[in-house]
């Protein structure tokens, strides 16, 4: 194993501090955080929430070392990324027994963690005691075992790491249809069995619901309550998601988003593919702006790999990111207008102008959504030519005016302002508690931006606003991204302005990437929140773990709440306020 | 005023309905009926300054493709010697993502060694994701990325285990649809060849 990385120095504050509260129970982790022992890990937590300031859970993950590492033995590794209104990362590390015992569940100190830990139970199965309600997320309760297990094999297993050594040199071409047919290639968990099943996985999502039968309803109320599913296949759900809401009436009494419909266990494959294969899947995640994902992804390896990237490069980076911004915000406010039934004016207005963002896209990267256009310590070509003239007639002159134009549309419109103002109200200290991020928590008061408080790349060089605005309705969280346009198209002036020569790539371009061992959470903003990409390195040419810390899937957790007490209607208008993507909700 | 917001709305869609009449006199006084619809107007009306409607009339127009462009990777021929010019190093099997490269290494029959050439090349374009990886890395300038984007197939067994009959396309092809690529990989090849020389 190589040699120990010195804590950073918050880590190291933190560490002096909970050591003299908690004697014995905190220790140093391997590669960054700290080691919490798990009996003592909600005392931990509540006293840095409340005392040290760490009040937003980014992330909860796992990680799963089936052989002993240097300092610690074999173990399944809970890891939870804390942040302070500035500054941060806190990484906090609970080892539990890869069969047996599990970790406290910390849904009760911050409740983002609720959909974080039913994801990692359902991934690695980690036991979360004491979770509310701790089932599958993602799977069914037909998959078996839990596939980011350094032991779980998918089905058309070939080898533990790409590439296979059956395509090069003897690459006689083999379908993996024919290699494993289907009839052989399913596996279900012992004592289970397909034959006479009845879809479980719906009971308790519905007894959830039949909460109120228990209750004295009847003396109160004259009208049933109904459960009903909106979706998954519905055109408001922006993909494919499924809302379960139990009704009195027309109005909302509890509502549950059923996830998992669109997973394509994209973690797993990125432990299998290489630290350079990995970028062109993360265009696959939020397909609508994949220009920030690459950007996710390239920033946190790059900080494992501690590169430099050349400034002509940052720029490009930098326009692109912001072109993706103005793009979705587009796109958000387009699809929400069509979804309470402006229908498609307003959709196709802001269509148009993605679509010439899109053939900005393709002139420099060669595709309009899939870019695959990041590359570690640069960017895969230079801008084309052609590609600056197109750029400034867009960022000076049309989309201004258009995004103009489309708020004078829909701002001051009664309809619209009576569909959005006051409903799904998100108060900020509930906004934080759930770990929202994005437009979302900047609609609600929060004015909290990761280009801002953790700038990376060369945002600290430009001269923009973080938008924020105080209601914290649905009207704010499009209020919000009308001017998070304005906002980039003022960064992208700037950079378009300032543009440099030089080289777009340091170093040499490199196919197979070796990644030094370590651990590392990086995160942008990007346009529907905070991306974060929890990755570890073991020194060799594929991740170990790979996990992204999606802001779509994190925000999805508080629509429930949004929705209590508005009609089914409003559901419709609070989730496409959210703006949630399901690629990258169900990853 | 209650509904003043309403006209507001209403007089953006109606300003909108009146550009499209605008923008088709605008290309009938320069040119007659189907004027709006001639190459030369398509490149004004998906750009920047385009006004009116914003419609390509898909499949009796097409957009023009910028060079980058990609679909699928294709083998370049070389002129010369009418073989390709992959050398089988295999670096494009190892960076593709989905693994969707199959390359057979040829022997040479007189020494038994491995040649430099592909005895079989075969892209599976039903899992490729059209990433350009490939192209992006090949030492040898033979895989590009094509900008042929109407391939379907009306069955799925083979026809999209693509062999090196089906992808091998003349140098020519390639310098016709990426300009600025050629160039500089010829540049670069003149380049070579005369410290060769040296």
């Amino acid at each position: 194993m190589p040699e120990q990385v010195q804590p950073s120095q918050q880590t190291a504050g933190a560490l002096s501090t909970l050591e003299a509260r908690f004697p014995g129970a905190v220790q140093p982790a391997e590669y960054e955080g700290l080691v919490i022992a798990p009996d003592r890990l909600v005392e931990v937590a509540t006293c840095l929430r409340d005392e040290l300031g760490y009040t937003y859970l980014s992330c909860v993950t796992g990680v799963d070392y089936p052989a002993p590492t240097a300092r610690f033995p074999a173990r399944l590794e809970a890891v939870y990324h804390l942040f302070r209104a500035t500054g941060g990362p806190l990484t906090l590390h609970v080892h539990a027994e890869r069969d047996g015992l599990g970790v406290p569940s910390l849904a009760g100190v911050w409740p983002a963690a609720n959909v974080h830990e039913r994801e990692t139970w359902d991934m690695l199965g980690i036991r979360f005691e004491g979770h509310p309600d701790l089932r599958r997320i993602l799977l069914w309760e037909g998959f078996a075992g839990h596939p980011l297990r350094k032991d779980w094999h998918e089905p058309y297993y070939e080898a533990d790491h790409k590439p296979f050594a059956s395509r090069y040199p003897k690459g006689h071409p083999l379908r993996a249809e024919e290699r494993t047919p289907l009839s052989c290639n399913l596996q279900y968990p012992p004592d289970w069995s397909p034959e006479g099943w009845e879809s479980e996985a719906e009971v308790p999502v519905y007894a959830r619901m039949d909460e109120y039968a228990a209750g004295d309803w009847r003396s109160m109320r004259t009208t049933d309550q109904i459960v009903i599913n909106l979706g998954p296949q519905h055109p408001s759900t922006h993909g494919i998601l499924r809302l379960v809401a139990r009704l009195d009436g027309e109005t909302i009494q509890q509502l549950e988003p059923v996830l998992g419909y669109l997973h394509r266990c994209h973690e797993k494959i990125g432990e299998r593919n290489t630290w350079l294969g990995n970028v062109p899947y993360t265009d696959r995640l939020d397909y609508v702006c994949s220009m920030s994902n690459n950007f996710g992804y390239a920033t946190a390896v790059e900080k494992l790999l501690g590169v430099e990237v050349p400034e002509r490069a940052e720029y490009i980076r930098v326009i692109m990111a912001e072109l993706t911004r103005v793009m979705n915000h587009l796109v958000a406010i387009g699809f929400f207008t069509n979804d309470i039934g402006v229908y498609l004016t307003a959709m196709l207005y802001a269509l148009q102008e993605r679509e010439l963002i899109v053939d900005l896209f393709e002139m420099a990267s060669g595709s309009r959504m899939m870019c695959n256009y990041f590359r570690f310590g640069g960017v895969a070509r230079d801008l084309p030519e052609g590609f600056l003239p197109l750029a400034k007639e867009l960022v000076y002159e049309r989309i201004p005016r258009r995004v103009d134009e489309l708020e004078r549309f829909l701002v001051d419109n009664e309809v619209f302002r009576a569909r959005t103002i006051g409903v799904g109200v998100l108060p900020p200290a509930k906004a934080i508690a759930y770990g929202c991020t994005g437009p979302l928590l900047r609609a609600s008061g929060v004015p909290y931006d990761v280009r801002r408080v953790e700038p990376y790349s060369i945002y600290d060089t430009f001269d923009w606003d973080v938008v924020v605005r105080y209601n914290g309705d649905v009207y704010d969280r499009f209020m919000v991204r009308f001017e998070e346009m304005r906002q980039s198209l003022r960064v992208l002036r700037q950079a378009l302005e300032r543009l440099p020569d030089g080289p777009i790539l340091a170093g040499k371009k490199q196919a197979d990437v070796k990644v030094p061992a370590g651990e590392v959470y990086g995160r942008v903003e990007s346009p529907k929140g905070e991306l974060g990409f929890y990755l570890v390195s073991n020194g060799g040419t594929n991740p170990y773990r790979y996990r992204i810390r999606t802001p779509s899937f994190a925000n999805l957790g508080v629509l429930g709440e949004l929705c209590r007490g508005h009609l089914v209607a409003d559901v419709v208008a609070i989730l496409a306020s959210i703006d949630v993507t399901l690629g990258e909700v169900d990853r | 005023m209650v509904g003043w917001g309403i006209l507001k709305s209403l007089s953006v869609t109606l300003g909108r309905f009146v550009m499209t009449y605008v923008d088709d006199l605008k290309w009938f006084f320069k040119g007659g009926f189907g004027k709006r619809y001639s190459p030369a107007a398509l490149a004004v009306r998906q750009s920047p300054k385009g006004r009116g409607i914003f419609t390509v009339q898909y499949p009796k127009e097409r957009l023009p493709l910028p060079e980058n462009y990609r679909t699928f990777p294709f083998q370049v021929l070389d002129p010369q010697t009418g073989k390709t010019r992959c050398t089988a190093c295999g670096t494009c099997a190892r960076v593709c993502p989905p693994q969707c490269i199959w390359i057979v290494r040829a022997t040479n029959p007189k020494t038994g060694r491995p040649a430099r050439e592909p005895a079989e090349f075969h892209v599976d374009v039903s899992i490729c994701m059209s990433c350009g990886l490939c192209a992006e890395f090949c030492p040898a300038d033979a895989l590009k990325m094509d900008h042929a984007y109407e391939i379907t197939a009306d069955q799925r067994d083979g026809a999209f285990l693509w062999g090196l009959e089906r992808l091998a396309k003349p140098l020519a092809y390639h310098a016709e649809i990426h300009p600025t690529d050629y160039a500089a990989e010829q540049a670069a090849r003149e380049r070579k060849g005369a410290r060769k020389k040296k």
